[in-house]
């Protein structure tokens, strides 16, 4: 193999390997949520009755996929105790909510009004403590 | 096939029995889902009758619903129609349903009056101002069918006067397209159908609309289970009707219905009524409808777990 070659195979290896990085760099699960909408905080997160509120939401809802405890079914229905979650911010946790992921399961829950969606996303943050 | 039989076993001679022997069904219903263990089960949708929104059942969850329609066209006897249906969640983009429809009309007889398949697809994975649902759908009902689930092309009050003896004679085999346009803003869901149906026996397309916009009565939630709250009460309005067939594509001899709307969550279902007001001398002066919906959660799951195949 000529210097040339091992030269442009190796730039060619180098290349690839930046994409791939860039690519894990953008595949964090809210890289998807558009900026207005991650920037966006609860507006019912000070008001006591929120979480309670989110709960029943959360049982009405919720429950039966992500069960009562919200640890999921450990295959599709994955637990909502995660680093994932944890890692989100309130606009991200609404987004997803209401976008759903319909290719995978969830279903789109923009059915419920944006106030109850938020109330679940003040339930959401509060079983992460 | 509940429904079916109960409805074989009462003949109507008058329409107090026709509601009798309907709301007698539809009670039997929902003692049989209040009765189910588990938790709570809940059906989210809207209380339209007519008119799609692009909610989707949730996968693997199984709805089992009623609908009822109670009218009179002029100068004919009162009649009832049960449509009882049973809605899957095959995944988050597609929901099948199964309906059995039949009727009873007073001083006639009470029929079985066939059944329809359905499917609702979702195209678009995202929501978006506008989401669209493509429906597609085949019936093979008779003439006689007054679940009046669809108003298009020439229908009127004319159809449903005709005696159970011949309209029953009658069968239809067709394929009904929807259009189904749906947004959430704000609170209101505002949805607008466009359909077209096609007698599979050399019959033109014929045409019609759905129009529904409903609210729920109070968007936050308060903590607290309750049944008479107001978070539990959704009220709207229905209108649809015929918009001509492909050889007369005209609102001449259509007909054309607005209708006011009730749902009430309840822990085990929904309630939904409506009152529909005939809008021209083609339609029928009052269309009373009653529905009850309760849902089945994750029985996919269910099946799997008690059927031994994972």
């Amino acid at each position: 193999m000529t210097p040339r070659i091992s030269r442009t195979l190796g730039l060619l290896c180098l290349l690839i390997s930046a994409g791939l990085l860039l690519g894990a760099a953008s595949s964090s699960p809210w890289a998807k949520v558009p900026a207005k909408d991650h920037a966006r905080t609860n507006p019912l997160a000070s008001r006591p009755d929120s979480i309670s509120a989110g709960a029943l939401i959360y049982k009405e809802n919720c429950a039966q996929c992500h069960r009562a405890d919200a640890m999921g079914d450990g295959h599709k229905k994955p637990s909502l105790r995660t680093e994932r979650v944890k890692s989100a911010s309130d606009g991200d946790l609404e987004w997803f909510i209401r976008q759903g992921d319909l290719g995978h399961g969830m279903p789109s829950w923009s059915r419920l009004p944006e106030a109850k969606r938020w109330q679940l996303v003040a339930y959401l943050r509060s079983i992460q403590q | 096939m509940v429904v079916i039989k109960s409805m074989r076993l009462h003949v109507a001679r008058s329409s107090r029995n026709i509601s009798l022997n309907l709301g007698l069904t539809s009670a039997l219903f929902f003692v049989l889902f209040s009765a189910l263990p588990g938790p709570a089960l809940h059906a989210q949708e809207k209380p339209y009758f007519i008119t799609y929104s692009h909610d989707l059942e949730e996968p693997g969850n199984l709805e089992i619903e009623t609908k009822t329609a109670l009218g009179r066209p002029a100068d004919s006897h009162h009649y009832g129609a049960l449509a009882s249906e049973l809605e899957y969640g095959v995944t988050g983009w597609w929901t099948s349903e199964l309906y059995l429809d039949g009727q009873a009309t007073g001083q006639e007889s009470t029929l079985f009056t066939g059944f329809r398949l359905e499917n609702r697809f979702r195209p678009l994975m995202r929501e978006h101002w506008i989401n669209p649902v493509l429906y597609v759908e085949y019936e093979n009902i008779t003439g006689a069918d007054k679940t009046l689930l669809e108003v298009v092309g020439h229908d009127g009050q004319g159809d449903l006067a005709e005696l159970n003896a011949d309209s029953r004679q009658e069968h239809e085999h067709e394929a009904e397209l929807k259009l189904i346009l749906s947004s959430n803003l704000r609170a209101w869901n505002i949805s607008e159908n466009f359909i077209a149906e096609k007698n599979l026996g050399h019959e033109p397309w014929e045409f019609g609309y759905a129009l529904g916009a409903a609210r729920p009565l109070r968007t936050l939630g308060n903590g607290k289970p309750c049944v008479f709250c107001l978070e539990k009460l959704t009220g709207g309005a229905e209108m649809y009707g015929g918009l001509g067939d492909v050889a007369s594509l005209t609102l001449g001899d259509t007909s054309h219905y607005v209708a006011p709307i009730v749902g009430w969550q309840l822990p085990k279902g929904r309630l939904s009524f409506s009152t529909g007001f005939g809008l021209n001398s083609n339609s029928l002066d009052r269309v009373y409808r009653f529905g009850w919906a309760s849902e089945l959660p994750q029985i996919g799951s269910w099946f799997r777990h008690n059927g031994g195949s994972r």
